[in-house]
């Protein structure tokens, strides 16, 4: 990120959305609109006196929610580039008409209450979609109980609460009672693998699963972890290695069956319900708290953006490649990378990155026929 | 949480400390605050700060507003590994007009709070120990200026397989020269001998030939069939490689390895004899002819993978059970049985192919991994994991999933060209997560089955990628290259030659001189590995960035505790 950021010849346009695609000529004409932050990015350093005086709160999307945050903000503190955003939909001067704390408060001038979204036009000789997944929802499957248990939280809200930077400085403070969390159940295929949802497999679950659960062992001795799963898909570069060594270094232990039904137990416990394939038994395990690892879906939004580069998708917004020329999207020119045209691990990522980059400069060079 | 020491210094170089915590890698497991305090209290030392990520935009802004406003000279980042970090380090004391090679780089991560997890108090010595050998080596540091080497713009591509002959199409595409190097009389590897493809969904065959003509079109490629590379001299920009079939050497800036892997023969396992119990690989060529009609096949997943002595999963063998059974069921209408452990159909293709094999009316039998299926007598016992009991299944074709395994050459290239294999022997990637073509030796790259297990899709993504990565400094036609090399002083040296017959890069030469044969280093070529450094008897080589005096001045710190 820091290298992309001090590349001299990548401009970064964060916050920032494609409105308008004109093909002119084997070029395109982007129309992008910069959204405001109410902040001059040339001004802002990030020194942050702004958010601590703050009043205006809002739900921290970042920490999946998990806290507050002020309605001016960065985004993440390794956040490229460091300047700060106003959330006109929580700060208190949009919404009463009154306040104005962050603008007195910075001495350098950076806020800018006026400051309206730009509209850029650049042209291009090639496009590269990497807009990466979202999660699914997992609230519509009510038997898991997500949004009703406090203690079943999804993977990417344990990567904020095991994370020093997140909500709980890195300890497993569970959402219900803040007791931390020694027994938890992480459970497979949310979403994936499932006809009504996701028929697909997410590919990264399983291995993200496990090593959730090693964090928790190393961060607590006494913590145990329990992977409920289906077929256990560890197939990239010194996978099994590691899940073999989460089952005998980190007590991490594996049961194959999909959970049917997480009930509210006593003292916030969540109760997972399922039936061990192996014991060909109904089982229930009283946890202290449940990740559910949810299926990886195409940004929101993905699908608008193919429908305007007019690139054709599949009906999740996955962006379709031909397998022979797998960077290359149905519209010359295009080119994609990453969990946009399907779940990947992060080696797969890259090398596909560097494949969209080479047929990108294949095409900036010209092709100069072989 | 700043901390000045010493207003000033007496004689050394004035010395900025920064200690990451990076987040909890390392102050979860050592006092970071205590480290960060004795620091100051170090000889030199006159600014120490302790960061919750040193790398972030913040914490490398903190590293360039030191060094501008205490006018630092020296800068100690105690963080993380060099291998990923280095060169952000380097890059922050540049912007702030530093010299780059004035940073030393601390590891109090990998070296300490992870390894020493469980005594943070022992940790945390450690990491004083660490930084105050640091801080001593960084006074006794010297500025250095980057090599700068020439590309020659041709690039070398080991192996014809499907990796190999996309990588050398799309360089070719982009101008460069390509000489192609294959061991077999034909190009096309592995490949030639599958029958269908997915999600292409067309004869392999078809798709092998369409390439291969491509290639052999390709005016810039130069096919060298029935070849082998016998030597590689040279270093990035300018390698010199002897190939079995022509009598000069080849020259080339760049080499991609694309060797790919072989399919492992299960002898003795199975009742395998290649008629009636056949590798997935022989029934891809079974099922391309016509004659064989077997009644019930059943075929058997993890044939020598993911097993004490080879761990790992083969990644594609799951997926190519699935796509000849499903054809098996439309051309030969037999009744198919997988026998499996876990299915690994990742993604989305794989797993709708798994939804259509099932439609196709494909049974699957899943095993415990600690019984596996015996087969005898034209019979498969296996224990199903979901029933809890023995099923017999009778065969008439009994297939065996066996896993890729490292090709037999890998490890007279790895030798040739230095660079490593994994444990299985797999060619082993800069970093697995983030530099997965790369080697940490520059100039040369890999990619497909010669690094993993990878579908055919995968290979052509990586072998792009590596096309990618070579043609950044083909592109260029210029290297930059790290100047901590070895540096000969010629009034020591005798031009005894020791030092040139055992430099592993071939980084030294004898030149003649007025004084009599002398050596010298190929500042390009040399590693800085150190090993002429350690031979030379005249003490005439001086390794820079890693001299005497500043070792010595490091080796001493670590005994001189206060």
């Amino acid at each position: 990120m820091l290298d992309a950021g001090r590349h001299p010849r990548v401009e970064l346009l964060a916050y920032s959305e494609i409105e308008g695609l004109k093909r002119k000529g084997g070029k395109f004409s982007l129309k992008v609109r910069k959204r405001t932050r109410y902040v001059d990015e040339e001004i802002c350093n990030a020194c942050g006196d702004c958010v601590s005086k703050c009043p205006g709160k809002a739900p921290d999307a970042f920490d999946m929610d998990l806290r507050k945050r002020k309605a001016i903000y960065l985004y993440f503190s390794q956040g490229i580039p460091a300047v700060m955003t106003i959330d006109s939909d929580h700060c208190i001067y949009f919404t009463k008409g009154k306040c104005g704390v962050c603008k007195k408060i910075c001495d350098k001038g950076a806020i800018d209450y006026e400051m309206k979204d730009k509209i850029l036009a650049l042209d291009v000789d090639a496009v590269i979609v990497a807009t990466g997944l979202d999660i699914f929802d997992p609230t519509a499957l009510t038997h898991y109980g997500f949004g009703k248990i406090q203690n079943v939280i999804t993977g990417l809200q344990y990567e904020r609460l095991i994370n020093a930077t997140g909500p709980t400085g890195g300890h497993l403070h569970r959402p219900s009672d803040g007791k931390l969390a020694k027994k938890v159940a992480y459970v497979q295929c949310v979403g994936s693998r499932d006809l009504n949802n996701c028929a697909y497999c997410s590919s990264v679950c399983c291995m993200y699963s496990i090593k959730d659960a090693m964090l928790a062992r190393e961060h607590d001795p006494e913590s145990v972890s329990y992977v409920f799963h289906t077929d256990l898909r560890n197939v990239g570069k010194g996978f099994q290695k590691y899940e073999k060594r989460a089952a005998e270094e980190y007590g991490v232990q594996y049961i194959r069956g999909r959970v049917a039904e997480i009930e509210d137990g006593p003292n916030g416990n969540p109760i997972v319900w399922y039936e061990d394939t192996r014991k060909r038994k109904v089982e229930s395990l009283e946890t202290e708290m449940v990740v559910l690892a949810t299926a990886a879906m195409p940004s929101r939004g993905a699908l608008g953006l193919a429908k305007l580069l007019r690139i054709k998708a599949d009906k999740y917004g996955f962006i379709l490649c031909p397998p022979e020329q797998p960077a290359d999207t149905s519209v010359a020119g295009i080119f994609a990378c990453g969990f946009c045209k399907g779940p990947c691990d992060i080696p797969e990522a890259v090398s596909q990155a560097s494949a969209a980059a080479e047929r990108a400069a294949a095409r900036i060079y010209e092709e100069v026929g072989v | 949480m700043s901390k000045q020491g010493r207003k000033d210094t007496v004689n050394g170089p004035r010395i900025g400390v920064f200690v990451c915590n990076c987040g909890t890698n390392i102050a979860g497991f050592l006092d970071a605050k205590t480290v960060a305090d004795y620091a100051s209290g170090l000889p030199n030392v006159i600014f120490v700060r302790e960061n919750l990520y040193s790398c972030s935009e913040a914490g490398i802004n903190d590293i360039r507003q030191a060094i501008t406003d205490n006018k630092l000279e020296r800068v100690v980042v105690a963080a993380c590994t060099p291998r990923t970090h280095e060169p952000t380090f380097r890059a922050a004391c540049e912007d702030a007009g530093l010299n780059p090679y004035y940073f030393e780089f601390v590891n109090i991560r990998e070296h300490c709070s992870w390894v020493h997890k469980e005594d943070r108090e022992a940790a945390t010595e450690k990491a004083k120990d660490l930084i105050r050998m640091g801080v001593a080596r960084a006074a006794y540091l010297e500025p250095m200026e980057p090599i700068i080497g020439d590309v020659t713009k041709r690039a070398l591509v080991i192996g014809g397989g499907i990796s190999g002959m996309t990588a050398s199409l799309e360089l070719a595409r982009r101008g460069f020269e390509v000489v192609l190097v294959e061991k077999q009389k034909q190009l096309g590897g592995l490949l030639r001998a599958v029958n269908w493809i997915y999600p292409h969904e067309k004869p392999a065959a078809e798709y092998v030939k369409g390439l291969v003509g491509r290639v052999g079109k390709a005016r810039r490629i130069k096919v060298l069939k029935s070849s082998e590379v016998t030597e590689v001299k040279g270093y990035i920009g300018n390698y010199i490689v002897s190939v079995t079939s022509l009598k000069e050497p080849v020259t080339a800036g760049i080499i991609i390895l694309a060797t790919g892997a072989e399919v492992l023969v299960p002898e003795g396992q199975y009742g395998f004899d290649s008629k009636r119990a056949v590798t997935q690989l022989q029934l891809e060529g079974l099922l391309a002819k016509p004659g064989t009609r077997p009644k019930n096949v059943v075929m058997i997943g993890c044939v020598g993978s993911r097993m004490r002595d080879r761990l790992y999963c083969s990644r594609i063998c799951c997926m190519t059970a699935i796509k000849n059974a499903i054809l098996i069921r439309k051309k030969w209408k037999s009744d198919v049985t997988m026998l499996y452990r876990d299915l690994m159909c990742y993604g989305i293709k794989n797993e709708s192919l798994l939804m259509d094999a099932k439609e196709a009316g494909v049974r699957f039998v899943n095993y415990p991994d600690d019984a596996p299926p015996l087969a005898e007598k034209g019979e498969v016992k296996v224990t199903s994991a979901i029933l809890g009991r023995e099923m017999v299944l009778p065969y008439d074709l009994l297939v065996l999933e066996t896993p890729l395994v490292p090709a037999g050459t890998n490890e007279a290239l790895s030798r040739m060209l230095k660079v490593p294999l994994d444990e299985y022997g797999f060619f082993l990637e800069a970093h697995v997560k983030l530099r997965p073509l790369d080697f940490a030796t520059d100039g040369i790259f890999v990619c497909g089955t010669a690094r993993w297990p990878a579908g055919i899709q995968e290979c052509i993504e990586q072998a792009l990628g590596a096309a990618s990565r070579a043609s950044t400094f083909l592109e260029s036609g210029r290297v930059k290259v790290e100047p901590i090399v070895s540096f000969i002083t010629e009034e020591d040296c005798r031009g005894c030659g020791l030092c040139v017959a055992l430099c592993p890069y071939g980084a030294i030469e004898l030149i003649e001189t007025e004084a009599g044969e002398k050596a010298r280093t190929i500042d390009v070529a040399c590693k800085g590995c150190g090993t002429c450094g350690a031979t030379c008897y005249r003490g005439a080589i001086t390794m820079k960035h890693y001299s005497d005096e500043q070792l010595t001045a490091q080796i001493r710190a670590a005994f001189e505790k206060e």
